[in-house]
């Protein structure tokens, strides 16, 4: 099998969800010794494009979505500490923070930005449901990551996203970290509302949204360096 | 694995339909039935019935119409045009088509009813053929731009040449059968085919109280001799034409389905013959005959069990609203026709795009009415039982926080267990905003720009193609029309 087949493999494991597969795939890359970046680049990431395509054009649903985003974390979980033991840094697309605040135990729709974000490069800190809003602050600065993101399906729970906010101010951490806010009644207008930086529909439109604002992000903290 | 069960919606108790079955036998064997077409008359002479002549009325006895109806066949097998798809019409078959034979079109820029043209046949002909839920074409509407002597068989012209399902249709005059019987030829190649494998159903509609007029008579009698269907469509107005009492309409819907059925078996024993109609509860207040009125229902599906009861394929005119333009009643009263006559299970079910009594048909309606025969088509496929056991496997090693979402289970399921609308309205709230806050018409709107902008119509070979045109443009001068109008 040369290289170009097995990318296109990696490619339809992803875009079928074969989990089993995908990674075997990824090992298959290993015993190789293939660059496991060309590979996650070819392979895997294409794949997981071709996904979010077939999800715009409304022929792919939740679950193939899901399935595939389990596949990519299937194949970064064989490659990653490959890639560490080889002392080579994949290239983050950021680090976020997410969980279900307290009061709130709901956690499908933050499971599934986490897995989309997960699966798409970002370094996810996952911090479950119910989750007190100072361990949110503790976690980002241990972490140092870009973004927070808290999710709610209770409205109770949303007053605790407004609430989280508003503790940044108090703690002078405002723009250290860019806050997303999400849930089922969790709209636009309510992001602006309490000075959320952003507010997605779904698990997609919060990977396009995190690769937005961290490529304003990366273009400031350039411009700041000059 | 244990079968699905099959819903069902059954209205009348069986002493109830014996009751009603026998008195429509007594009323035909004792006031009998206008036939105003003389060799069905002399049909029901030669078969030892008794004829008043001057009044043209014929008395049925009991046994020859009981021997018609073992005569007549239970299931009728349809084809498409290119006679590969088959499709049964009888058991519990459910099969949704347009309501038929429309003078108006709702239009919906003006929001207002106009008559139709050549170009609006076309697009519903070719919307029709594009749309999964319709199983059959109807001509659905009546085309304002060519002369009325060609009227019925030009909507055929039209409907064969864009679309291969079959259709339902129906002559408006005695001499419009024979260019639509040559087209259907056309089509089959030989008059054996067709009657092997019936392309269109026509329609016969006696006239309430108790009356075949010349016309549907003739068409039944060409029907039978043909091998094509007949669609037998009775339609009582309650306390109008026919008795106030749904139970006394029953009565009258069944003697002259029954006399109709005897006249086909009579002219070809063994003729294909539908038990159908459009009924309906007259409106008292305002002499109106709402389709989409709880009663029309209750009487449809109540005559469509007792079709079923005597072995007969059922057709009935449910799945419409007079509504004048779309809007939650046309919504309301076509849903409850649909899934009421799904669960009665009658084998055609001719309704959907229609308005106003019968009258409009309308193109958005048609988009929308698809989605509601999807929900329907749904319903009686029932519950399933796709694994054994059900669920015990799913939560084997189930642990806190798990999800099914990404369960391969979820994945080749959810698309059998449930299906998905397109123009029915899941949003979010903010979704919704962002796509321009649009009501359900104009999502239908755009939604029937797009399949007529992608979806041309199926069309028939060349050879078929000039047959039909032939036809067509032969008939069309001798009504004095030199050219078919363009599109």
């Amino acid at each position: 099998m040369t290289k170009e087949n097995l990318f296109e493999r990696m490619v339809q494991a992803v875009v079928e969800g074969q989990k089993e597969e995908t990674e075997n795939l990824a090992k298959e890359a290993v015993k190789r010794r293939m660059n496991l970046l060309e590979v996650i680049e070819k392979g895997f990431v294409p794949g997981l494009q071709k996904v979010g395509e077939l999800w715009e054009k409304g022929e792919y649903f939740l679950p193939e979505l899901i399935t595939s985003a389990e596949c990519m974390k299937a194949a970064t979980a064989v490659l990653q500490p490959e890639l560490k033991k080889a002392r080579i840094d994949a290239p983050s697309k950021g680090k976020v923070v997410i969980g279900t605040v307290e009061g709130d135990i709901h956690d499908i729709g933050k499971n599934l930005v986490a897995s989309m974000l997960q699966a798409n490069g970002f370094d996810v800190y996952d911090l479950g449901a119910d989750v007190k809003l100072e361990k949110f602050i503790d976690k980002a600065e241990e972490t140092k990551v870009h973004f927070i993101c808290l999710s709610a399906l209770l409205t109770t729970a949303m007053l605790g996203q407004r609430k989280f906010i508003e503790m940044l101010k108090a703690k002078n951490l405002s723009g250290t970290f860019k806050v997303l806010v999400g849930g089922a009644p969790v709209n636009q207008k309510w992001a602006a509302d309490i000075g959320a930086d952003g507010y997605a529909e779904n698990a997609l439109a919060a990977v396009k949204l995190a690769s937005r604002l961290m490529a304003k992000w990366r273009y400031q903290e350039a411009k700041d360096e000059k | 694995m244990i079968k699905p069960k099959r819903p069902k919606l059954e209205l009348l108790s069986r002493p109830f339909i014996k009751k009603i079955v026998a008195e429509a036998l007594t009323l035909l064997e004792k006031q009998g039935v206008f036939v105003e077409n003389k060799e069905a008359l002399r049909l029901l002479a030669e078969a030892g019935m008794k004829i008043d002549e001057s009044a043209k009325r014929a008395l049925f006895t009991s046994v020859l119409i009981e021997k018609c109806i073992n005569s007549a066949p239970a299931a009728i097998n349809l084809y498409d045009r290119s006679g590969e798809k088959k499709f049964i019409v009888g058991q519990d078959r459910v099969h949704f088509d347009p309501g038929s034979a429309a003078v108006t079109m709702l239009d919906h820029g003006a929001q207002a009813q106009r008559k139709a043209v050549t170009d609006d046949l076309v697009k519903f002909t070719r919307l029709v053929d594009c749309l999964p839920n319709y199983n059959f074409q109807s001509t659905g509407l009546i085309s304002s731009d060519v002369p009325e002597e060609i009227a019925d068989s030009y909507r055929l012209y039209i409907c064969l040449q864009y679309s291969s399902k079959p259709v339902v249709t129906g002559t408006f005059r005695v001499e419009g059968f024979g260019p639509m019987y040559e087209m259907l030829l056309a089509v089959r190649g030989s008059a054996r085919s067709l009657a092997e494998k019936p392309l269109a159903i026509f329609d016969a509609c006696p006239s309430p109280p108790l009356k075949w007029s010349n016309l549907t008579t003739q068409s039944l009698i060409d029907c039978a001799r043909a091998g094509i269907p007949s669609e037998l469509i009775s339609m009582g107005m309650t306390g109008a034409t026919s008795p106030v009492t749904i139970a006394g309409t029953l009565v009258q819907h069944v003697a002259e389905n029954l006399s109709g059925l005897v006249i086909a078996q009579l002219a070809q024993e063994g003729a294909p013959v539908i038990f159908g109609g459009s009924p309906s509860s007259f409106d008292m207040r305002h002499g109106t005959t709402p389709m989409g009125a709880i009663e029309t229902m209750m009487i449809d599906s109540a005559y469509a069990q007792i079709g079923k009861d005597l072995g007969l394929p059922t057709h009935a005119y449910m799945a419409l609203s007079d509504a004048k333009v779309n809007d939650a009643q046309a919504g309301f009263e076509t849903g409850i026709g649909a899934i009421l006559a799904a669960l009665a299970g009658i084998n055609v079910v001719s309704g959907p795009g229609m308005l106003n009594f019968e009258s409009a048909q309308s193109l958005e309606k048609l988009v929308i009415d698809n989605e509601i025969c999807g929900l329907a088509y749904r319903l009686i496929e029932g519950i399933s039982q796709r694994d054994e056991p059900l669920a015990l496997d799913l939560f084997r090693d189930f642990e806190q926080g798990a999800q099914f979402l990404t369960m391969p289970h979820t994945r080749k399921w959810y698309r059998k267990e449930h299906i998905f609308p397109s123009i029915t309205d899941r949003e979010t709230y903010d979704a919704w905003v962002v796509l321009g806050k649009k009501p359900m018409a104009d999502r239908a709107a755009e939604e029937v720009a797009r399949l007529l902008r992608e979806k041309p119509g199926s069309l028939p070979d060349e050879t078929v193609l000039r047959e039909l045109e032939k036809v067509i443009t032969r008939e069309a001068k001798n009504a004095g029309l030199n050219d078919l109008p363009g599109r």
